[in-house]
C-alpha cells in the first residue's frame, strides 16, 4: 500500500524514499505511520507487520466513515480555512477508492507518459529520453519530499503529497537502478541517513559540552538577553583565562616546580631569617607575604640559571616568551572576536527603515515561558514603543537648545571634578600607604587603605554619575554609553594613579638597590674571609636565610596586583551578598510588617547591574594582564575567581534580582564591551612594556637577575643556542635601518586597506540607496496600478458583489482605504462575474472532485499549487471564499 | 532503528497532546478517533500561556478557526513553532497570526489589535494610531493601507530579531 511511509520505512528501511521520509518531514511533520505508532505504542508486543496489516484494513474500512463524519464539521469552517478544507477532504476521497487506487495511480502515470510507464512496468528497454524524463520526474518528487517541511500546508495535505511522491519515487527508482547498483544505492542512502543522525547527535553533544549553557539559558529566559550577555562574556573570559593559565602553568610554573632548585637552596628561594617566625601565620599569608611570597607564584622565586633540569629547559627564556605571548594571545583573541561580532552586525543596517514594524512584529519573544518575564516584556515593549514615539515626535520638535547645552556642560564639569577628586584621593592614599609600609605595627586599616578607598570609590561614584547624568537629559541609550564611558574613565584613572604611585615605589627601591648590593657583597666577603676560623676546613656556606637581599621590586609589584585582585573579588562578593541578597531577604520578609509596600516601593529588589559588572570584569582582566608577568600565579587565582563568580552570580541573580524594567539589546553593546576590553588590554600593555624595556631587573631575584635589561635574555639565547649566522640575521633584522622602513610599509598597508574598505562601504551604501529607490518606485508603481484597476471596475464590482464586500470585510470601518478593497473586489468580479456565479464556481469544484479522482492527482495538485502561494492568487482565493 | 529520533520526538508530542486532556484523547490512536482538545487546554500549555497571541495561534492552527485542535493541528503547530522550521514558513504563519480578521491582509485594525495585545492597552488611542500609521508607512509596499503577505515577508525577513 502507498499510504503509510512510516510503516514502509519500518519494514523496509533499505528503500530509498523511506530514509527521505525520516530525514525531511519526519522530524517535525511526523508522518502518520509514526504518529499511529505513537498511538499504538501501548501495545508493544504486536509485531510491526501485524500493525501494518491492521492499519491497512482500517484504511479501507475506518477512514471513509471518519471522513464522512468529518464533513459536517468542516462545513462550519471559516472562509480562510477553505484551502485546508479542500486539502483535508481530499485524502478520504482518495482512500475511499483504495482498492483500485494503485492501479488508477499507475494509470495516471501511464496517461502522463504512457510509453514510459509501460516500459517501466515491463522493465526491460528504456529509451534515453524516457529515462531522462523519469529521472527528471523522480528528481522533482525528491525535491518535493525534501522541501515538504517548508510548505505551508496542513499536516494532512503534507502527508498525502508525501505519500504520492514517495510512491512515485520508489516505483521508478526501482525501475531505473537495478540489481547491484540499486543495493549499493540503498546502502549509500542508509549510510547517508546514519551520517545525518550522527551529525545531529554530535551537534547535541557539542551543545551539551558548552559549559553552563543551561544556567545561562535559564537566566536568559528570566532576565532577557542583556543580562545573559554578561554571563556569556564571563564565560568567554573564563575560557581565555583558562588558556592563559595553561600557558603559564605548563611552560613556567610546572617546569620550575619539577626541575628547578628546591625551596631553601638559594637566598631568593628562602624566607629571610627575620620573617621566619611569622611566615606561616595566616595574617601574613593573607597579605601574600611569608611562604607565599617565596614561592613559584611570584617573579622573585625564579632563578637566573640558563637551563634547568635534565631537559635543559631554558626557563628565563620561556618566562620571557610566555609573558609576551600572554599579551599576544589576548590581543589576537579579542580582535578576532570583535571581528566576528562585526560580521554578524553588518546585516542589521536595514533596521532603520522598519523601526515600528520590527517593534510590532518581532518584539515579542516567543520563548518566554514565565509570567513574571512576560510582565516585564509587556512593560519593556510598551516602553520601547513610547520611546520610539517620543523619538518620532522629538525629530519634529525643537527644544531649548541653550538650556540643555548649559546643563550638559555643567554635568560634564561636575563629572570631571569627581574624576579628578577621586584620582587625587587615590594618589594621596597610595603615598600614605608607602609611608605606612615603612613603619612597623600598622593596623589592618592602614595596611588595606588603598584597596578600601578604591572599592568605596568604585561603589559610590557610579550612582553619583547617574545622578549627574539626569541633568543632561540624553536619550537613555546615549546616556548609558556616557555612563559607561565615565565609569570607565574613573576606573582607568584610579588604575593609573595606582600605577604611578607603584612606579614611585619601584624607583625608590631601585635607587636603594645599589647600596643593598654592596651590603650583600660585603657580608659574603666578610663571612668567607673572616678570621677565627680553621683555615684548613672550608667554611660551610652561609645559610641562605641569612644572606642580606634586595627588596625585589618585581615581586612587590606582583604582590600588589595579587592583593588588589583578591580584595576586588571579596568586595564584589560582599556587595552582592549585602546589596542583593540581604536586601532581597529584607524586602521579602519584612514586607509582612512594614508601613509601606517594600516590594513595589522604595528599597524594592535589586536589578542586575550589567554595565558595572562588565566593567568590573574588564578591569579585573586588565589587572591580570598587568600583573601576570610579575606574579605568574595571578592567572590561577583569576581562574578560580571567575569560576566561583560564575556560580555565585548565577545563584545571586536567580535568587535575589528582578529583571530590568527596560531590557536593552545585548548584541549592540557586546562589541562595545569588547572595544573597552581591547582598550584596557592596550593600556595594561604599556606599563608592562615600559618596565621590561627600561627598568633594570633586581640583582638578586627573578629569572633575569644579573642582566642589564630583561629582554637581554633573547640576545643571550640567540648568541648561545643558535648558529652564528642566525644571530647575524637577527642582528640585521633589529637594525633600525630595516625596522623603520618596515613600520613605514605597515602604515602604507594600513592606509591602503583602510581606503579600500572605505570605498567598499561607500559602494555598499550606494547600493542600499539604489535598493531603496527601487522599492519606492515599485511602491508607487503598484499603488498607481492598483488605483487604476480599481477605478476601471468600480461599477461592476459595486453592483454585483456588494454582499461579498460585507462578508469579506467585516471591519470596514477600520480600514481607511477603500481602494484596496475594491481592488480585490474587481478581481473577484473579473473572475466569476457575479456573486451567485462565484458561489457556483466552488460548488462544481467540490462536486467534480470525486469525479475527477481517477486522473485526480494531477488536477488536484494543480489546484493545490495556488495554495502554496495563496497571497498571489487573490482572485481564486476570494472566489473560493465567497460563499461561506 | 529506522524509526529513530523523529519517531520518539513525535511520540513525545503525542504524549504532550494526550496529557492535555487525558479523559478526551485515547492512548490508542489506531482507529484515528476524531478528537479535539479545547482551546482552554491548548492555551494553558506552558509554551503558550504567557503569549499575548495564544488565542490567535490556536485559531490559526486549528481547522475551524475556533482554537480547538486535533492531533494533526497540534503537530502542525509544533512543527511550525519548532526552531528548525524555515524562516519563510514562519513568516507565513506569523502573517496569519497577526491577521486577526482572517481577510488575508493585515489592516489597520489588525495592527491596533497587535499593539494593544503587545502593550496590554497601556498606550493611549493616539499613540496606537500613530504606531499603526508608522507601521503602514514603513512596510506597506503598494500604499493600499494594509499589508499583504508579500509586504509582510519583505519586511519581516529583514528583521534582525526574527528567528535569530
Amino acid at each position: 500500500m502507498m499510504q503509510r511511509p512510516g510503516d514502509r520505512s519500518g519494514r523496509r528501511p533499505s528503500r530509498k524514499p523511506a530514509p527521505k521520509a525520516e530525514g525531511a518531514p519526519g522530524r517535525r511533520g511526523a508522518p502518520p505511520g509514526r504518529k499511529e505508532q505513537a498511538g499504538s505504542s501501548p501495545k508493544p508486543g504486536s509485531p510491526a507487520k501485524k500493525q501494518a496489516e491492521r492499519r491497512r484494513r482500517r484504511e479501507e474500512l475506518g477512514e471513509p466513515e471518519l471522513s464522512t463524519a468529518d464533513r459536517p464539521s468542516q462545513g462550519r469552517r471559516k472562509e480562510d480555512r477553505r484551502p485546508s478544507f479542500k486539502e483535508k477532504r481530499a485524502p478520504p476521497k482518495k482512500e475511499k477508492e483504495v482498492p483500485g487506487k494503485e492501479e488508477m495511480w499507475k494509470g495516471l502515470k501511464k496517461h502522463r507518459s504512457s510509453s514510459l510507464a509501460s516500459s517501466a512496468t515491463g522493465g526491460e528497454s528504456l529509451s534515453e529520453e524516457e529515462l531522462a524524463q523519469i529521472l527528471e520526474q523522480v528528481e522533482d518528487k525528491k525535491k518535493l519530499i525534501a522541501t515538504m517541511r517548508s510548505k505551508p500546508w496542513p499536516m494532512a495535505k503534507k502527508l498525502r503529497e508525501l505519500r504520492e511522491a514517495q510512491e512515485f519515487v520508489e516505483k521508478y527508482e526501482g525501475a531505473l537502478g537495478k540489481g547491484k547498483g540499486k543495493r549499493l544505492y540503498a546502502y549509500k542512502m542508509l549510510m547517508a541517513k546514519k551520517w545525518v543522525k550522527f551529525k545531529r547527535d554530535f551537534d547535541n553533544f557539542k551543545t551539551q559540552c558548552i559549559p553552563w549553557e543551561m544556567k545561562i539559558k535559564d537566566i536568559e529566559s528570566h532576565f532577557g538577553s542583556s543580562v545573559a550577555s554578561y554571563f556569556i562574556f564571563l564565560r568567554w573570559m573564563y575560557g581565555v583565562n583558562l588558556i592563559l593559565f595553561g600557558l603559564i602553568f605548563g611552560l613556567v610554573i610546572i617546569p620550575e616546580v619539577l626541575m628547578g632548585m628546591p625551596y631553601g637552596s638559594i637566598p631568593r628561594k628562602t624566607v629571610p631569617r627575620a620573617e621566619q617566625e611569622k611566615a606561616m601565620d595566616f595574617s601574613v599569608l593573607w597579605d601574600f607575604e611569608g611562604y607565599i611570597k617565596y614561592s613559584a607564584l611570584f617573579y622573585g622565586y625564579y632563578n637566573n640559571q640558563r637551563t634547568i633540569g635534565w631537559l635543559r629547559y631554558r626557563l628565563p627564556m620561556a618566562y620571557f616568551m610566555v609573558g609576551v605571548s600572554v599579551f599576544g594571545y589576548s590581543l589576537m583573541i579579542v580582535i578576532r572576536s570583535m571581528a566576528s561580532n562585526n560580521q554578524g552586525s553588518t546585516s542589521e543596517g536595514e533596521s532603520d527603515n522598519f523601526t515600528f514594524s520590527f517593534k510590532m512584529f518581532t518584539s515579542w519573544d516567543y520563548l518566554i515561558g514565565n509570567s513574571e518575564t512576560a510582565d516585564n516584556k509587556y512593560v519593556s515593549i510598551t516602553t520601547s514603543f513610547k520611546e520610539s514615539i517620543v523619538d518620532e515626535q522629538e525629530s519634529n520638535k525643537e527644544e531649548n537648545i541653550h538650556l540643555t547645552r548649559f546643563l550638559r556642560v555643567l554635568a560634564n564639569f561636575l563629572v570631571i571634578c569627581c574624576l579628578c577628586g577621586s584620582g587625587y584621593l587615590i594618589y594621596f592614599v597610595v603615598k600614605r600607604s608607602q609611608e605606612f609600609s615603612k613603619m612597623q605595627n600598622v593596623g589592618w586599616y592602614e595596611r588595606n587603605e588603598v584597596e578600601i578607598v578604591m572599592s568605596l570609590l568604585g561603589m559610590f561614584c557610579p550612582p553619583l554619575f547617574e545622578t549627574i547624568a539626569a541633568l543632561e537629559n540624553y536619550h537613555p541609550r546615549i546616556g548609558l554609553k556616557w555612563q559607561l564611558g565615565r565609569i570607565f574613565a574613573l576606573f582607568l584613572g584610579n588604575l593609573y594613579t595606582f600605577l604611578l604611585a607603584l612606579m614611585d615605589d619601584v624607583r625608590l627601591k631601585l635607587s636603594n638597590e645599589e647600596t643593598i648590593k654592596n651590603i650583600t657583597h660585603w657580608t659574603l666577603f666578610n663571612y668567607y674571609n673572616s678570621s677565627g676560623w680553621n683555615e684548613s676546613v672550608p667554611r660551610p656556606p652561609l645559610h641562605p636565610a641569612d644572606v642580606p637581599r634586595g627588596s625585589c621590586w618585581e615581586t612587590a609589584v606582583g604582590i600588589e596586583f595579587m592583593r588588589l585582585t583578591v580584595s576586588d573579588m571579596l568586595v564584589t562578593y560582599i556587595t552582592i551578598l549585602v546589596g542583593d541578597f540581604l536586601r532581597a531577604c529584607f524586602v521579602r520578609f519584612m514586607n509582612y510588617c512594614w508601613c509601606w509596600d517594600l516590594e513595589a516601593g522604595f528599597p524594592s529588589y535589586a536589578e542586575f547591574d550589567i554595565s558595572g559588572n562588565v566593567l568590573g570584569l574588564i578591569f579585573n582582566q586588565g589587572m591580570i594582564w598587568m600583573g601576570s608577568f610579575y606574579a605568574p600565579g595571578l592567572v590561577g587565582i583569576n581562574v578560580l575567581r571567575l569560576l566561583t563568580s560564575m556560580y555565585f552570580q548565577c545563584w545571586a541573580v536567580m535568587s535575589s534580582n528582578v529583571p530590568h524594567e527596560r531590557v536593552f539589546k545585548a548584541s549592540r553593546s557586546n562589541n562595545f564591551y569588547m572595544g573597552l576590553l581591547l582598550l584596557v588590554l592596550f593600556l595594561s600593555l604599556l606599563p608592562v612594556a615600559y618596565t621590561i624595556m627600561s627598568l633594570p631587573p633586581s640583582f638578586d631575584c627573578g629569572p633575569f637577575s644579573g642582566k642589564n635589561r630583561m629582554y637581554d635574555v633573547i640576545q643571550e639565547t640567540i648568541e648561545n643556542d643558535f648558529p652564528t649566522f642566525l644571530g647575524k640575521i637577527f642582528a640585521f633584522l633589529a637594525n633600525p635601518g630595516l625596522i623603520i622602513p618596515a613600520i613605514l610599509l605597515m602604515f602604507l598597508a594600513i592606509y591602503y586597506l583602510n581606503s579600500v574598505s572605505k570605498s567598499l562601504s561607500r559602494a555598499n551604501a550606494q547600493l542600499r540607496k539604489k535598493i531603496q529607490v527601487l522599492r519606492e518606485v515599485e511602491k508607487n508603481h503598484k499603488s498607481v496600478k492598483g488605483r487604476a484597476t480599481a477605478r476601471d471596475s468600480e461599477d461592476t464590482a459595486k453592483g454585483s458583489t456588494q454582499n461579498a464586500t460585507q462578508l469579506q470585510l467585516t471591519k470596514e470601518g477600520a480600514t481607511p482605504h477603500s481602494a484596496g478593497q475594491s481592488q480585490t473586489l474587481d478581481k473577484k468580479a473579473q473572475g466569476p462575474g457575479t456573486s451567485s456565479s462565484a458561489s457556483e464556481t466552488v460548488l462544481p469544484a467540490s462536486q467534480h472532485l470525486p469525479v475527477s479522482r481517477p486522473p485526480g492527482v494531477r488536477p488536484d495538485s494543480g489546484r493545490a499549487r495556488p495554495q502554496t502561494h495563496p497571497w498571489r492568487s487573490a482572485s481564486a482565493k476570494s472566489a473560493q471564499r465567497l460563499p461561506r | 532503528m529506522a524509526l529513530g529520533d523523529p519517531a520518539s520526538f513525535s511520540i513525545e508530542l503525542f504524549y504532550r497532546y494526550q496529557d492535555l486532556a487525558p479523559q478526551l484523547v485515547p492512548l490508542d490512536y489506531t482507529s484515528c478517533p476524531n478528537v479535539k482538545v479545547p482551546y482552554e487546554l491548548i492555551g494553558s500549555m506552558p509554551e503558550l500561556k504567557d503569549n499575548p497571541f495564544r488565542q490567535r495561534i490556536a485559531q490559526v492552527f486549528s481547522e475551524d478557526g475556533d482554537g480547538h485542535m486535533t492531533l494533526d493541528n497540534f503537530l502542525d503547530m509544533f512543527s511550525v513553532m519548532s526552531e528548525m522550521a524555515p524562516r519563510d514558513l514562519k513568516a507565513y504563519y506569523a502573517f496569519k497570526i497577526y491577521d486577526f480578521n482572517d481577510d488575508n491582509y493585515i489592516c489597520a485594525w489588525d495592527l491596533e489589535q497587535t499593539v494593544t495585545r503587545l502593550t496590554r492597552g497601556e498606550l493611549s488611542a493616539e499613540e496606537v494610531s500613530l504606531v499603526c500609521e508608522k507601521v503602514l508607512d514603513e512596510a506597506d509596499g503598494d500604499h493600499d493601507g494594509r499589508l499583504t503577505l508579500e509586504d509582510f515577508q519583505n519586511m519581516i525577513l529583514r528583521a534582525p530579531d526574527f528567528l535569530r
